[in-house]
């Protein structure tokens, strides 16, 4: 490795204002005309573009470092203005700094002995090494508000500071001379008071009378197409600085009237203020000639696409590729697909061994179009060699142990792999690159969950680590396989979902008999390919396995579990064994004795309780394994025994039609009494409700009831015959609310909780009377989503719908500020290897991390053990 | 006029003690941290007023925890 010498040590930055003497020092010309090129296209000597600010322009020499461009770092010029302004970024300071001295000693207002108490005091902190800064604000508030000089006995006036640089002391306003001659009346102690330290800034410095002008490098002009010059924005605004500032001192010279002065000394603080910050209230904002706003210094810096945000906490990166994400089951959870296109632009670096050297001569002859191949050689002494345009047999030829190929990506290498909004540490997880043909990432669908994708145009990011410690650092910590357990909750965020829950049901669920080719067939595309235990069902001489012994040849030997699945009924006593929906789920050494596997099972967020075991007892490569092959086999059993759901599963029979009608009848029925009763003044009120709201209360619970009935009856006839209710009841998609307002009533609309009640005076719609609070008046859809809405219920519908949205919109705008404040409160913070949560000045935040010093990821559901499971696994 | 006032009876108010000069040796040493690396107390806190801390002093807090059932966190005395 080649290590980068250290030219100068650096002992302490300190942070202070430049004085007018240093902005004269370090400038290389004073700018006097607000030209910038001359007829022939040179820049004007002492103008805004002078070349010795440094160049742009490639070929041309700077005239004050003789540097090319690229290599000058550009160099500031000044402009003397005619009358100081105030700099408008430390308008705050100014001000405490006139509110809280003498207009006419410059003294702190403070009586002696507090003052030389606040002195000392700050002295202490100083060397302390504490905020001594922090006491200014008390300082000022105390100071500010006497009225009479202590030390000179001068009567203050009433200062007030008017956006964004003028103050006004009484009836008379200050120019900022009159600020200036106040500031530099304040003696070097009384500065360190308000917070500023004298030996790197001085109050005065606050009121410009020198002005940088900045580096060309800066602000490069840019040449359109057409050949027309255009300037930056800073260019422009420096521009009219200087007109402004030559016309006042113009003015000045030949003694101009008073009002025409101060007017162009106001105009002349406006450019400088904007100059600075063309985003600060109180005046409007400068704007280009086209109308645009300027972007000026402050804007450079601030918001999400400023220099701190957009280029120093997050930049642009070299190694990544971005494309749509497509699913692809048959690949591991912890491999990628990457298109062949992108393994050729994404390399790795290889230092050549006397065992690998053959290898990577082969890639080097193959060069950067064939796959795989390398595209560049890196020989010991740093020289590049780039295999496009060199002689590539030649190269081969040369490369000795030392050298470094940067070789195409190829499996088995290890990326890192992202999708946005990056909300939690399985955003970015590592995963094994499988190159693939096509021109998508694929991804195994279990890791959806955590990266919250899905398929509908996605796209997602992938990062080449470049460096074998990087790289065994992702492998070792960032695999998907490590990452299975969320931190979040200590469960599995990996895990079945969809299709693979329906198919293990299917698979597992009482009297499916596999033949004997069935059953190699499913443990053949789930990966298994050990023999076949004895058949479970002998008849008429044909051998036939339930679908439990063949998911029990994933699970590993030694697991003993009960739980209860998904689909149990939570029966009042429960029948456990005997259970008539086989719902109790028996494992016993690895055998799936009695109950069904469903969402309970492994499905990604559930409880999860056989994935979360063998993560938890038998480790992550073996809970990766079980993941793809129970996935597969899910799947593929799922394919055997068939599996669809359409509209007709929602069918049910016309007298349960009717039933539910009757249903929805009475329930109208009732909250027409309701109101009856509410218009008779006989409504007895709930406790701290008014009439009018208990009303309401009472009609949105006769309504829900209703709705209840009415899905009760039709989930009568919606048993685990049917697909859509397979679905719901193993928790693989949709839920049984879902089918019922398909198969049986909607029900009531809501916005903000409460029945639909805005729009018209008194009533929703046009089609009703005012003050009619019947249910369809107010939103209650008794059409199901089958039946098909009547057009009053529809628009009631997207009513309450629109809510949904604007809520989730709401939402993400409010917890991604969140998420940014909480990051940046916290991103410091790490736990110790005392156990200690500590910042970045090592002082102790948490003596135990969550107080407990259990890491949530390598818990039981929180806890550090969980008895009852460690019981039952050894009792059995 | 006012009624005595026990705060540390309060069930919103964990058990503060204050540590003897060689506990609280042993506390930072322990963290190998200096006092200011604890986090801090006002001595104007009502906690630290009613059990009749001064500046400088170590507070021992026993909480109760959702995570741990019984946590101690140490605090030092400031000034104001
Ligand atoms: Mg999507
Ligand atoms: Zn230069
Ligand atoms: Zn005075
Ligand atoms: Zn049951």
């Amino acid at each position: 490795m080649i290590m980068m010498r250290i030219p100068k040590l650096i002992d302490h930055v300190d942070f202070g204002m430049m004085s007018p003497d240093e902005i004269r020092k370090i400038s290389v010309t004073k700018i006097v005309t607000a030209d910038t090129y001359d007829e022939d296209g040179y820049p004007i000597e002492r103008g805004l573009m002078d070349s010795r600010l440094g160049v742009v322009d490639p070929g041309l020499r700077c005239r004050t470092c003789g540097a090319r461009a690229g290599d000058c770092p550009g160099h500031f010029g000044h402009v003397e203005l005619a009358r100081p302004v105030a700099n408008v970024g430390h308008i705050d300071t100014i001000y405490n700094c006139l509110r809280a001295t003498c207009r006419k000693c410059g003294r702190v207002l403070l009586a002696e002995p507090k003052h030389e108490e606040y002195y000392k005091r700050i002295t202490e902190m100083r060397e302390a090494r504490q905020k001594w800064w922090e006491m200014t604000n008390k300082i000022v508030r105390s100071a500010s508000t006497t009225e009479k000089c202590p030390h000179c006995g001068e009567k203050q006036a009433p200062l007030k500071f008017e956006k964004p640089t003028s103050f006004v002391e009484g009836r008379n306003r200050l120019t900022p001379s009159d600020v200036r001659e106040r500031l530099e009346r304040i003696t070097n102690e009384d500065v360190m008071l308000l917070g500023i330290n004298p030996k790197v800034a001085r109050p005065e410095w606050m009121v410009l009378t020198a002005l940088p002008v900045s580096p060309v490098t800066v602000r490069p002009s840019i040449t359109l197409e057409s050949g027309v010059r255009s300037e930056d924005d800073l260019t422009h605004k420096l521009v009219d600085i200087i007109r402004i500032n030559q016309r006042l001192s113009e003015n000045i010279e030949a003694g101009a009237p008073h009002l025409i002065v101060e007017d162009l000394w106001e105009l002349l603080q406006y450019h400088v203020t904007t100059y600075f910050d063309n985003g600060v209230s109180g005046i409007p904002p400068a704007r280009h000639r086209s109308g645009r706003v300027l972007r000026t210094l402050a804007q450079r810096l601030r918001g999400k696409e400023g220099r701190f945000r957009g280029n120093l906490s997050g930049k642009r990166v070299d190694f990544s590729a971005r494309t749509v994400i497509s699913p692809d089951p048959n690949i591991s959870i912890n491999e990628i697909g990457v298109p062949e296109y992108i393994a050729r632009i994404l390399s790795v670096p290889v230092r050549a061994t006397e065992h690998d050297i053959e290898d990577l001569r082969n890639l080097i002859r193959r060069g950067p179009d064939i796959y795989p191949g390398a595209n560049c050689m890196i020989s010991p002494d740093g020289k590049r060699y780039d295999l496009r345009y060199a002689d590539r047999e030649e190269l081969a030829k040369t490369i000795e142990p030392g050298f470094i190929v940067e070789r195409h990506l190829m499996d088995g290498d290890i990326v890192m792999f992202n999708r946005q909004p990056s909300l939690h540490r399985m955003s970015i997880m590592a995963h094994e690159v499988r190159v693939l043909p096509g021109r998508t990432f694929r991804l195994n669908l279990s890791v959806c969950p955590p990266y919250n994708a899905d398929f509908d145009g996605d796209e997602m990011n992938v990062h080449a680590p470049q460096h074998e410690e990087a790289q065994a650092e992702a492998r070792i910590l960032m695999k998907v396989q490590e990452q299975i357990i969320s931190p979040r909750f200590g469960g599995p965020i990996i895990g079945g979902i969809q299709d693979h829950i329906t198919g293990a049901y299917l698979l597992t669920r009482k009297g499916t008999l596999l033949t004997k080719e069935q059953s190699q067939q499913l443990l053949a595309a789930g990966g298994i390919f050990t023999d076949l235990p004895k058949p479970a069902v002998k008849e008429k001489g044909t051998e036939y396995w339930i679908g439990k012994q063949i998911f029990s040849m994933l699970l590993p030997k030694g697991l003993n579990l009960t739980f209860k699945a998904k689909i149990c009924e939570n029966c009042a006593r429960c029948k456990k064994e005997e259970c008539e929906i086989d719902a109790y789920v028996v494992i016993r050494d690895g055998q799936l004795l009695h109950g069904v596997i469903d969402a309970r099972s492994y499905k990604a967020l559930d409880r999860c309780e056989v994935l979360d075991r063998i993560v938890k007892d038998y480790g992550t490569t073996a809970a990766r394994e079980f993941l793809d092959r129970a996935t597969k086999l899910s799947i593929a059993a799922a394919a055997m025994l068939g599996f669809t759901t359409s509209i007709d599963d929602e069918d049910i029979p016309p007298e349960a039609n009717e039933r539910i009608s009757e249903v929805l009848d009475d329930v109208r029925e009732k909250v027409n009494k309701l109101i009856k009763i509410y218009d008779a003044g006989e409504l007895e009120p709930f406790p701290g409700r008014s009439l009018r709201e208990t009303l309401e209360m009472r009609i949105m619970e006769v309504l829900a009831g209703g709705r209840d009935r009415a899905g009760e009856i039709a989930e009568k006839y919606l048993g685990l015959d049917n697909n859509a209710v397979i679905m719901a009841r193993t928790g693989a998609r949709g839920s049984m609310l879902n089918l019922t307002q398909m198969a049986a009533c909607v029900g009531q609309q809501s916005v903000r909780g409460e029945r639909l009640s805005r729009g018209y005076r008194g009533r929703t719609l046009p089609h009703f009377k005012s003050g009619n609070l019947g249910a369809e008046a107010r939103g209650f859809v008794s059409s199901s989503y089958k039946d098909g809405l009547r057009p009053l219920e529809f628009f009631f519908h997207a009513m309450g719908g629109r809510e949904g949205l604007v809520d989730t919109a709401v939402r993400t705008a409010q917890s991604g500020y969140m998420q940014r404040r909480l990051i940046n409160a916290l991103q410091d913070l790490r736990v110790e290897y005392d156990g200690t949560v500590r910042d970045d000045r090592g002082a102790v935040v948490q003596f135990a991390y969550g107080e407990d010093g259990v890491d949530p990821a390598h818990s039981d559901n929180g806890k550090a053990v969980n008895v009852e499971k460690i019981i039952e696994r050894v009792v059995g | 006029m006012s009624v005595e006032f026990d705060i540390g009876q309060h069930v919103l108010v964990p058990k503060h003690e204050i540590l003897p000069k060689e506990k609280a040796r042993e506390v930072l040493e322990r963290y190998r941290i200096s006092p200011h690396q604890l986090p801090l107390i006002k001595s104007s806190d009502p906690v630290v007023k009613a059990i009749g801390a001064k500046p400088g002093d170590i507070l021992q807090i026993t909480r109760n925890s959702p995570t741990a059932g019984r946590a101690i966190a140490y605090r030092y005395v400031i000034e104001e």
